[in-house]
């Protein structure tokens, strides 16, 4: 089902003005928000990178910060009450924070797309989907309406709508909620991006026609060699289609690992009892294990690590001392490519 | 007791006779403890049951010019104890049937048994009496409390519309009991909806569900709305309140996998019909209807081993509209086994003709006239 080839970390270029090394990094962001009650600290102090040709799965609750994060790499967090005290986000090399809003629009829709969870209320219910398509094609390439039209049918198409002529005049109340998320990928596809940034694309979704989606986003990147973020909580989602995860909780990631290794040996507590709690479909099991208590107020996130009150590993340690996302490695010390955990105890976890 | 059950089947149920049912319901539900799962009377009968919403043209003159057939003949058996399982994709009339079961919505046709008494007929006192029994859990415990009501006041309406249950003087204590079991502090008693998590305010939903000693617990998608996290504590949650109630769940939900770690028996609906229905094994592992299969096989799992070798089928298309579902079998537009006959003839939901013989787990009702037994969740 998937196609991307597991073993290139770095796959082969597209275009001219590639460069080796990862298309998008995030380093060390911060996100706040200021509100009556306090400061949210949303994100803090997140790093990942993306390369092309790449899926990255953020996984995380909700509250985890997982879309902010996205939301601040595509430049449309609301600010204020948003606010990123620290950090950078290198797209190609460029730190975008620093670029102007000029600079940022261009980037924006070209370069990096957005697919958004709910079609209905991303799409304009008084513009017909033609018109929204072809807004891209107007404004990013100064296409006439006629030209954009064509070209958007041609990406309905793409997409599989079936009659795409006949649907393009049509309004988004009139699709379904599969055929509205094809549109969300087509409007996101329209220029053609390095980078495409899903943010739960089929939650709304029935089982069937989340299939469908997932196996044309994947279809759709491998043909255009595209990095793609795909932020989800469902575990069985990220199983089918993700190259590495970062498990993310109360605005840090906890976990990174390449996709196989997480399920066989989960080196944060938090993600191991993730994996514990979901029932299994080819299986019937006992009682099911929960993760006792919530997550976290992000108003008051707990001292130390921020899962502490909900772990049972947790020691005196744990709440005093913020545990540093670390490389984990075998036992015998063999460092393992791409694994780390930002868990006091992860030996003991992995190993234990 | 089983007498008087009996003689309600028969006799048009008077409101004495309901008000004498619900008096030993208490000495009732003892006795059925020891009672294993699925034996004995079902509690709960469902037979043909149909709902068809009118469509309707014009404003000053409104004339039908369709229906939208979200139940078109629905039949199924829930037993004291037990949990059935319902699962389909939005739109194929889960919900409705909830509903119906509430007698929220009035049926088109059909009838549903509580313990022998139609309950689609019932209205006013005796309609109120089964209705104590029958109690709902909703999908969105965000929508689902009113936000300007203290918990206490949430969980303690009950017992103001069922006075019986409970005198005034001991709802308080019986509110603050039932915080307890759900697992929540039974001093949060005055704090509004809002002061809770998503977790919590379902625990809150699940209390108010319980308030009446109720036999029979329909819950719609209770958990799609929360955490990974937290649905797993809400789910376990679940399980021990039946084991210690002995409560018969309808389980409704979308999540395949949810469904069958709950369930001791699952029913498939695809459009308004049952396609498949048997125990939570025959229908995992032995599905013989090709919806279920696709169904199953579109499941991600959580195994990144897996993905290489399962085979998914991935269904064409999206679901024809109820108002105007395909001739024959239902599910025949997206159908890879479809033939002519399909077309003509509505498969009758019935253990398949060839698996009638022998003793195989195959052998369950399912409505397709190619059923062919198919392992999609462990093929490797």
């Amino acid at each position: 089902m998937t196609i991307i080839d597991k073993t290139a970390d770095v796959p082969a270029p597209r275009g001219s003005n590639d460069e080796s090394g990862p298309l998008l990094e995030v380093r060390d962001l911060h996100v706040e928000f200021h509100t009556r009650d306090g400061v949210a600290k949303a994100v803090n102090g997140v790093n990942y990178s993306v390369s092309a040709g790449e899926t990255l799965a953020v996984l995380g609750e909700s509250g985890s910060g997982k879309s902010v994060t996205a939301q601040a790499i595509m430049g449309i967090l609301d600010m204020p009450p948003g606010h990123i005290p620290k950090g950078e986000i290198l797209f190609r090399g460029q730190d975008m924070l620093k670029m102007s809003n000029e600079e940022r629009r261009q980037i924006r829709g070209q370069k990096i797309a957005m697919i958004f969870q709910d079609a209905l209320s991303s799409l304009n219910p008084v513009l017909s989907v033609g018109y929204q398509l072809g807004e891209m094609f107007r404004v990013h390439q100064g296409l006439s309406k006629k030209e954009a039209k064509a070209k958007s049918i041609a990406l309905m198409d793409r997409v599989r709508i079936p009659a795409a002529k006949e649907r393009v005049n049509d309004y988004p109340h009139q699709f379904s909620g599969g055929m509205r998320q094809r549109i969300m990928i087509a409007m996101a596809l329209a220029l053609e991006p390095d980078l495409i940034i899903a943010d739960e694309p089929t939650t709304a979704l029935d089982v069937t026609v989340q299939a469908q989606v997932m196996d044309l986003l994947a279809e759709l990147q491998r043909d255009f060699n595209m990095g793609l973020i795909l932020i989800t909580h469902d575990l069985g989602v990220v199983a089918d289609v993700a190259d590495k995860i970062a498990v993310m909780y109360a605005g840090r990631i906890v976990e990174t690992a390449p996709v196989h290794e997480i399920y066989k040996r989960p080196a944060h507590p938090y993600t191991k009892g993730l994996l514990e709690s979901i029932p299994r479909l080819d299986q019937k099991g006992q009682e099911l294990y929960a993760i006792k208590g919530l997550p976290p107020n992000l108003l008051h996130v707990p001292s130390g690590c921020a899962f502490n009150p909900r772990c049972t590993m947790a020691q005196d340690i744990c709440r005093t001392e913020i545990p540093a996302l670390r490389p984990v490695t075998e036992q015998d010390g063999t460092e393992l490519v791409g694994r780390g955990s930002a868990c006091h105890f992860w030996k003991e976890t992995i190993h234990g | 007791m089983a007498e008087l059950d009996k003689k309600s089947v028969d006799a048009t149920p008077n409101v004495a006779e309901v008000a004498t049912v619900n008096a030993v319901t208490g000495t009732e539900a003892v006795a059925a403890l020891d009672a294993p799962v699925s034996q004995g009377e079902p509690i709960l009968q469902v037979r043909n049951l149909v709902k068809h919403f009118p469509l309707t043209q014009g404003i000053l003159f409104k004339k039908q010019v369709g229906a939208v057939k979200a139940v078109d003949g629905i039949s199924f058996d829930l037993y004291q104890g037990e949990t059935l399982g319902i699962v389909g994709e939005s739109g194929c009339g889960k919900s409705t049937v909830a509903k119906l079961l509430m007698t929220l919505e009035r049926a088109t046709a059909g009838e549903v048994f509580y313990k022998g008494q139609d309950i689609t007929k019932l209205s006013g006192r005796a309609l109120k009496a089964v209705r104590r029994n029958i109690q709902m859990v909703f999908q969105d415990p965000y929508t689902s409390l009113n936000p300007r009501m203290t918990v206490g006041d949430i969980i303690g309406e009950t017992f103001e519309i069922h006075p019986e249950v409970a005198p005034k003087g001991d709802r308080r204590r019986k509110v603050q009991d039932l915080l307890d079991v759900v697992g929540l502090n039974p001093e949060y008693i005055n704090r509004y909806p809002h002061q809770f998590s998503g977790g919590q305010r379902q625990r809150i939903g699940i209390a108010r569900g319980l308030a009446l000693n109720p036999e029979i617990i329909i819950c719609d998608e209770p958990v799609s709305a929360l955490d990974v996290s937290v649905q797993a504590q809400v789910i376990n949650l679940m399980e021990k309140l039946q084991d210690e109630f002995n409560l018969s769940y309808l389980f409704i939900a979308h999540d395949l996998s949810i469904v069958r770690h709950i369930s001791d028996r699952v029913g498939v609906m695809y459009l308004g019909k049952m396609a498949e229905i048997g125990t939570d094994t025959q229908i995992y592992d032995h599905p013989t209807h090709p919806y279920t299969q696709a169904l199953l096989s579109a499941v991600p799992v959580p195994d990144p081993d897996a993905r290489e070798g399962r085979e998914r089928i991935i269904l064409s298309g999206d679901v024809p509209s109820p108002a105007n579902p395909p001739s024959g079998c239902r599910f025949r537009t997206r159908c890879w086994k479809a033939q002519d006959k399909c077309a003509t003839e509505v498969p009758l939901l019935a253990i398949p003709e060839r698996f009638k013989a022998s003793d195989t787990p195959a052998a369950h009702e399912s409505a397709c006239h190619f059923a062919e037994e198919k392992d999609v969740v462990h093929a490797a």
